[in-house]
């Protein structure tokens, strides 16, 4: 089965037929032809697939293509301007070493995105917490947070992460 | 992905009746996360998915100011249930479970009801409820019925769920006065990952704010389907509420227990740690009902 869908893509609206079985992801991918947003495990582990839907970070490769009608669909191409000048968060990946190989990053980049749109100066504790199911095989996360930490309003000095556990966690009873 | 037809009702009869037409072959949906991993994984076929994301109902929890009910629906995603200020400050233990649930990703559309149906030992959503003495308000064409959520759970990945059947909301009665409580997952990590254990301690305190007036303690994990330490809970009621008799709750907790050995943790150290997080969590929800206390009116 099929359907027509109406729908917002990086500012654009649109109006297509998507097939009522396929992901988002793969309306994104094969459909669309926007490869910037990646397939990482398929089952909503890695995040690598993550893009933004009416404001919420979401892994559209659990997201049924149909479910996008009448939705504001953001991924990492609409974040440059048309004139190709980069967003903050990008800018901030480069100049931070918050991109090794690459293929994490657009994931890791939404999520932040869809983070610091809501909350303009979140923490470091908020920032892991959104990145949380975005894995990182090569940065080992803490370029990463510094990353979207240098475009938050909140950017006091705190010491360096250098395990996920919270101070609660390890707290003995 | 295996080809499927998404339908997409807009009440619940008419979700019904689309399954009773299509039986088998049909399989409800509502935040996909894991029916479409499965489908993807090839342990479900579906010829049809029933989404009940469009039927209208409330998208974040709310309070009965009547009756003083809070009523969580089976649609809400956990994260509308983690944003809201009225869990955050009211029913902190539930509060303490959704936020650790999957991802932000996962949770800005996984749905509670979806948590609870899945009916996995180690359901996270299911604990909490649990200790609020949540009642599962269950739909189907012969009409409404409602059971202790306690109840609802069989056995692993079984839950009281009939053919075509759907779970609607929980409903939690009012609390007592000065009541606190706390939810824990123990895991490796906080994050993206099921809890080796999950520990819920409810507690409501007598004018004293020191004797306990109701204890609810109620373990993920920890047998085949969530449970209450009944004999823990039993043995707090008329105790002053301390470090010592909390600890002796958890070690009759942690005897009721029936963990085993798994992938994430072997029995012996998870009947420990239920000793050691009943007395975590009795003391951080002795705090809470102290703090409320001292914040003088009590809302709710």
């Amino acid at each position: 089965m099929a359907r027509e869908v109406s729908f917002v893509f990086n500012g654009n609206p649109m109006k297509m037929t998507v097939g009522d079985h396929w992901t988002l992801l793969h309306l994104i991918r094969e459909e669309l032809g926007y490869l910037g947003t990646k397939e990482g495990c398929g089952s909503g582990e890695c995040g690598a697939c993550t893009v933004i839907v009416d404001g919420e970070a979401v892994n559209s490769c659990l997201f049924l293509a149909a479910e996008i009608d009448g939705r504001e669909l953001l991924t990492i191409e609409g974040l440059a301007v048309g004139d190709g000048t980069l967003h903050p968060l990008q800018k901030a990946f480069i100049e931070n070493g918050g991109i090794q190989c690459g293929f994490c990053s657009p994931g890791m980049i939404m999520a932040g995105k869809a983070l610091l749109d809501e909350n303009p100066n979140a923490t470091e504790e908020e920032i892991k917490e959104a990145i949380a199911g975005n894995l990182c095989r090569c940065t080992g996360y803490v370029q990463i947070i510094e990353s979207i930490k240098s475009v938050s309003g909140h950017q006091t000095e705190e010491p360096r992460v250098i395990a996920w556990k919270t101070e609660e966690n390890d707290r003995d009873a | 992905m295996r080809k499927f037809t998404y339908l997409v009702p807009k009440t619940l009869d008419e979700a019904i009746s689309l399954h009773e037409a299509r039986g088998e072959r049909a399989k409800y949906i509502a935040g996909g996360t894991d029916v479409l991993v499965k489908i993807k994984e090839g342990k479900l076929a579906p010829d049809y998915l029933i989404s009940l994301k469009h039927i209208l109902s409330q998208d974040r929890p709310f309070l009965n100011n009547e009756t003083g009910e809070l009523y969580v629906g089976a649609f809400m995603t956990h994260r509308s249930i983690e944003k809201s200020p009225l869990v955050q400050l009211h029913y902190p233990i539930l509060h303490d479970a959704v936020k650790n649930i999957g991802s932000v990703q996962i949770r800005n559309v996984a749905t509670i009801g979806g948590n609870l149906v899945n009916a996995v030992p180690s359901a996270d959503g299911a604990i909490p409820l649990i200790a609020l003495d949540g009642k599962a308000h269950i739909y189907s064409a012969k009409g409404e019925r409602t059971m202790e959520l306690l109840r609802f759970f069989l056995g692993p990945g079984q839950c009281d769920l009939g053919r075509g059947e759907i779970l609607t909301e929980v409903v939690i009665p009012p609390q007592r006065p000065r009541t606190g409580s706390a939810y824990m997952k123990h895991g490796r990590r906080e994050a993206m990952e099921l809890p080796m254990l999950g520990v819920g301690v409810l507690l409501s305190l007598e004018e004293d704010l020191n004797t306990c007036a109701q204890a609810r303690i109620c373990l993920g994990v920890a047998a085949p389907t969530p449970f209450r330490a009944l004999m823990a809970e039993k043995f707090l009621v008329g105790k002053a509420i301390n470090a010592e008799n909390l600890a002796e709750a958890g070690r009759i907790a942690g005897d009721e227990s029936r963990v085993r050995d798994s992938i994430r943790g072997v029995a012996w150290y998870r009947r420990e740690m239920v000793g050691v997080l009943v007395k975590r969590m009795g003391l951080k929800a002795l705090e809470r009902a102290e703090n409320k206390a001292e914040g003088g009116r009590l809302t709710v």
